[in-house]
């Protein structure tokens, strides 16, 4: 069997000291609004939560009167790194637009640990991220889930052991980027494209698994793209479908039926509200916009009520940004989609809306045992807001990351600087 | 809000029926009791917006309620003008993927197209209209993009009718973009500014040589007749030059060149603005930016921040704000978001007020349009908003939103999507009756 894990994590959390919240509105995403409550932070753990906790003699006390605190942010839906700033082609590799189906790459291959758009990430509160390839291959590769945090290497960003993804696109973009260069040039070669490389995966796994089995003869020949989609079919990757139109997404999920995997969620689903009930039904994520539509046909029945009534009827929601900007203020995105609710008559609870932002996504990694939620026992990943997280005055103040403080508004000196950064960009932020 | 059902195609033409019949205008109505916010001064507490026959008639605290108006109780809410967007391609562009449906750029002659009147190709019937609308946007400013002479901008109204019937103002300005001189085809910024030099100097030159030139005695020109014709209240320093730019150094050379030909400068984007904040104000150069970006997405715009609107506005430069919400493909449906910008840029330094003004009042005067609309002034049209609560807030809503004296209530095309599908028979959406 090939080594399942070439490229290791060698992250180790950064230095963090015992920390108490207290008198602090409490999002948990695990329960009702601990309103005046606090939290305990120690040896990067949630060690306590709840209307008081006793704080160890050797804590920091941070008194959090009017503010929030919520788990930290989790964006399913980035690009940093593979589309780092400032841009241009020499930093342009997030799409391997070489063949329709690329399942042999990994986006952490084409991660610049020094793109300046990390720091912005984390001081917009969000702590962990799903570093996707484009959309341009019908098969676009391996994701890699990395913590927000500076590093040397990817593999210092890498979270310790979070599953990989597999990029999937359906609808206009393969069949634009390769319409004219032997295809797929329609939605059906889409699809024809997607079946052939199941047919394929299914043959590769079979090989493998006898092999395994029984260690007969020499081991199959090695493919890197058919071992992607072997461990797809294992259920060891999970499956990130881009697919706007509902239509498109009922025969993503045929074609996971046909051949025995599971589509983990699906993202840009802007038309996910016409099929509520069958995302429910089939345990599918919807990683979703408040408000981007109409730039293209398949974009065109985005409304901002998606998310209440994807809720509504039962699925998962969660707030994606597939964008650097919009990442860092995830929390205003959902605020937009709880007021376009409450306009229809759905109102969307606070309680509820965190859990879009944190424990949902942390769902769709497969990290939802140890991210997303402010309970004893998970990762320190923190973030204390000046305000009311849902309201547009408030920003992150400090955000930790396995307890360890990362991010303090009020002190530059806790403001994390890319390399780029040093010279290049005139400013401290803060 | 769901009062009938979707479920046949006829249902949903009459639906689309009742959308397009518009309702009368009111004569008169009064909105009383709301916190009025003018711009042009200072706020009324329980005060009284009327208007009449689609203008501004009264605006105060003790103001008459004429007999027989219709009235708007606003007790506990805000009530502004409506919002002016600064910079955008709505109604020029429906799906920015599908080609014919872009009407925001001119081919021009070698990246010049100062004749390009971009209204021309405004679609009164774009439904992404009514979306704007419905957030508390009245009106505004379409701009041309592409190239290095882009064309020329109008400032319209949010109404239903013809591009003549939407027009408060056009042309209102010049546009140009001079930060990217290979998209033009050019070797260098340096080189860039020669191009704007030499178009200048033409058009000076053209000005005052017309009957040499329809007799074919002139030199000749690095644009058409009609792009000079289209400079030349742009040399007269009457018709603004709206420059998008985002380098300090690039503004830095707009307002040189602004400087030489006497021009009415105007800065677009302006990423690096603040860096020379005390310049711009100086030199009285409005900036018009947003204020939720801050992603050095360019060697152009290395010093991209979101502080950027507020530090100009403290140095006394007058800002508008564009409500693109860190910008995007999907700009024209989500200029919406002009009140979340507003926001942020409070968020990120600048004060509510003028936050306020630079979404209102501000883009109107840029745009020589103050006497029309941007505040609550007897005189001006009837774009006036009721808001639920603070506009910027995610939680407020426009409760009431009337241009030119009509009230919209309006279903949008994203109101009926929801609508079907809420009310679909036979699924998890609604109890089969």
């Amino acid at each position: 069997m090939p080594n399942a894990d070439p490229f290791p994590s060698t992250y180790v959390a950064f230095p963090s000291r015992t920390t108490v919240i207290r008198n602090v509105n409490v999002l948990t995403a695990a329960g009702p609004m601990i309103r005046n409550g606090a939290i305990l932070l120690r040896n990067g753990k949630i060690a306590a939560v709840g209307a008081t906790v006793d704080a160890p003699a050797d804590a920091l006390v941070i008194d959090g009167a009017g503010k929030y605190v919520t788990p930290g942010i989790i964006d399913d839906h980035s690009h940093l790194g593979v589309y780092a700033a400032p841009g241009g082609n020499a930093l342009s590799d997030g799409n391997e637009a070489t063949s329709p189906s690329t399942p042999q790459v990994w986006a952490e291959h084409s991660v610049w640990p020094q793109d300046p758009q990390f720091p912005r990430n984390l001081a917009g509160g969000v702590t962990t991220l799903q570093v996707l390839p484009g959309s341009a291959n019908l098969i676009g590769g391996r994701s890699v889930v990395l913590k927000v945090v500076p590093g040397r290497t990817v593999q210092e960003m890498k979270f310790p052991g979070a599953k990989y993804g597999l990029k999937m696109a359906c609808g206009e973009n393969p069949k634009r980027v390769y319409g004219q260069r032997g295809g797929p040039q329609t939605r059906m070669g889409n699809v024809a494209g997607y079946r052939a490389a199941w047919i394929r995966a299914v043959e590769y796994r079979r090989k493998w698994d006898k092999w395994n089995a029984d260690h007969k003869g020499d081991p199959p020949a090695r493919d890197l793209g058919n071992e992607t989609l072997a461990e797809v079919l294992r259920g060891n990757i999970l499956v990130h479908t881009h697919c706007y139109r509902a239509d498109e997404m009922a025969q993503m999920i045929d074609i996971s039926h046909e051949f025995g995997y599971k589509i983990r969620s699906f993202h840009h689903g802007v038309e996910a509200y016409k099929i509520g009930d069958l995302l429910a039904k089939e345990g599918i994520g919807a990683s979703i916009w408040a408000d981007w539509g109409s730039f293209k046909m398949e974009a065109l029945d985005a409304v901002k009520a998606n998310m209440a009534l994807v809720d509504h009827d039962g699925a998962r929601v969660i707030v994606h940004s597939d964008d650097p900007s919009g990442s860092q203020r995830l929390n205003q995105e959902a605020a937009k989609a709880m007021e376009a609710g409450a306009e229809i008559g759905l109102p969307v609870s606070e309680d509820q809306a965190i859990k879009w932002l944190t424990i949902n996504p942390a769902w769709a990694l497969g990290l939802d045992d140890k991210i997303g939620s402010l309970e004893a026992g998970k990762n320190a990943d923190v973030v204390l807001w000046t305000g009311d997280p849902f309201s547009v005055y408030s920003k992150p103040e400090k955000v930790w990351i396995d307890g360890a403080l990362l991010y303090d508004r009020t002190d530059p000196s806790e403001q994390w600087r890319t390399d780029f950064e040093l010279g290049f960009v005139p400013f401290n932020r803060n | 809000m769901i009062s009938y059902k979707l479920n046949s195609r006829f249902a949903a033409a009459l639906a689309l029926a009742a959308v397009l019949a518009m309702p009368a205008a009111a004569q008169t109505i009064a909105i009383t009791g709301g916190k009025v916010y003018p711009v042009s001064g200072p706020p009324i507490e329980n005060g009284t917006v009327i208007i009449t026959n689609g203008k501004i008639s009264a605006v105060g605290a003790n103001v008459p309620i004429p007999a027989g108006a219709q009235r708007i109780d606003a007790t506990g809410k805000t009530v502004t003008p409506g919002f002016v967007d600064a910079s955008t391609q709505l109604g020029v562009q429906e799906v920015a993927a599908v080609n014919d449906t872009r009407d925001m750029s001119a081919r021009g002659k070698d990246n010049i197209a100062a004749s390009f009147t971009v209204w021309e190709g405004l679609n009164p019937n774009s439904v992404l209209l009514a979306p704007a609308r419905k957030e508390g946007i009245t009106s505004f400013v379409i701009v041309p993009t592409g190239g290095l002479v882009s064309g020329q901008a109008a400032l319209v109204d949010v109404v239903p009718g013809t591009t003549t019937d939407m027009i408060i103002r056009a042309p209102v300005a010049m546009v140009a973009e001079i930060g990217d001189p290979l998209s033009v085809g050019l070797g260098s910024r340096g080189e860039l500014i020669v191009k704007l030099r030499e178009l200048l100097e033409d058009t000076k030159f053209f000005q005052t040589h017309r009957n040499a030139f329809d007799r074919a005695q002139t030199r000749p020109f690095s644009a058409s007749r009609l792009d000079l014709e289209a400079m030349i209240p742009v040399v007269e320093g009457k018709l603004p030059l709206l420059v998008s730019v985002d380098r300090a150094s690039d503004i830095d050379a707009a307002m040189r060149l602004a400087r030489e030909y006497n021009i009415k400068l105007m800065i677009s984007s302006g990423a690096e603005g603040w860096m020379i904040a005390d310049k711009l104000a100086a030199a009285r150069i409005p900036v018009l930016t947003g204020a939720m970006n801050n992603i050095p997405a360019g060697f152009a715009a290395l010093g991209q921040r979101q502080e950027n609107a507020g530090l100009l506005r403290k140095a006394g430069v007058q800002v508008a704000l564009i409500g693109n919400a860190g910008g995007g493909d999907e700009e024209a449906f989500n200029v919406r978001n002009l009140k979340q910008e507003a926001g942020n840029a409070v968020s990120y330094g600048m004060t509510w007020d003028d936050a306020l003004r630079a979404v209102t009042l501000a883009p109107a005067e840029l745009f020589g349009a103050a006497d029309r609309v941007g505040s609550l002034r007897p005189g001006l049209e009837g774009n006036v908003v009721v808001w639920s609560g603070d506009p910027f807030e995610f939680t407020t809503r426009a409760e009431h939103v009337f241009v030119r004296g009509r009230e919209y209530t309006e279903k949008t095309r994203q109101d009926l999507l929801i609508e079907r599908y809420r009310n679909l028979p036979g699924t998890h959406n609604s109890p089969v009756p």
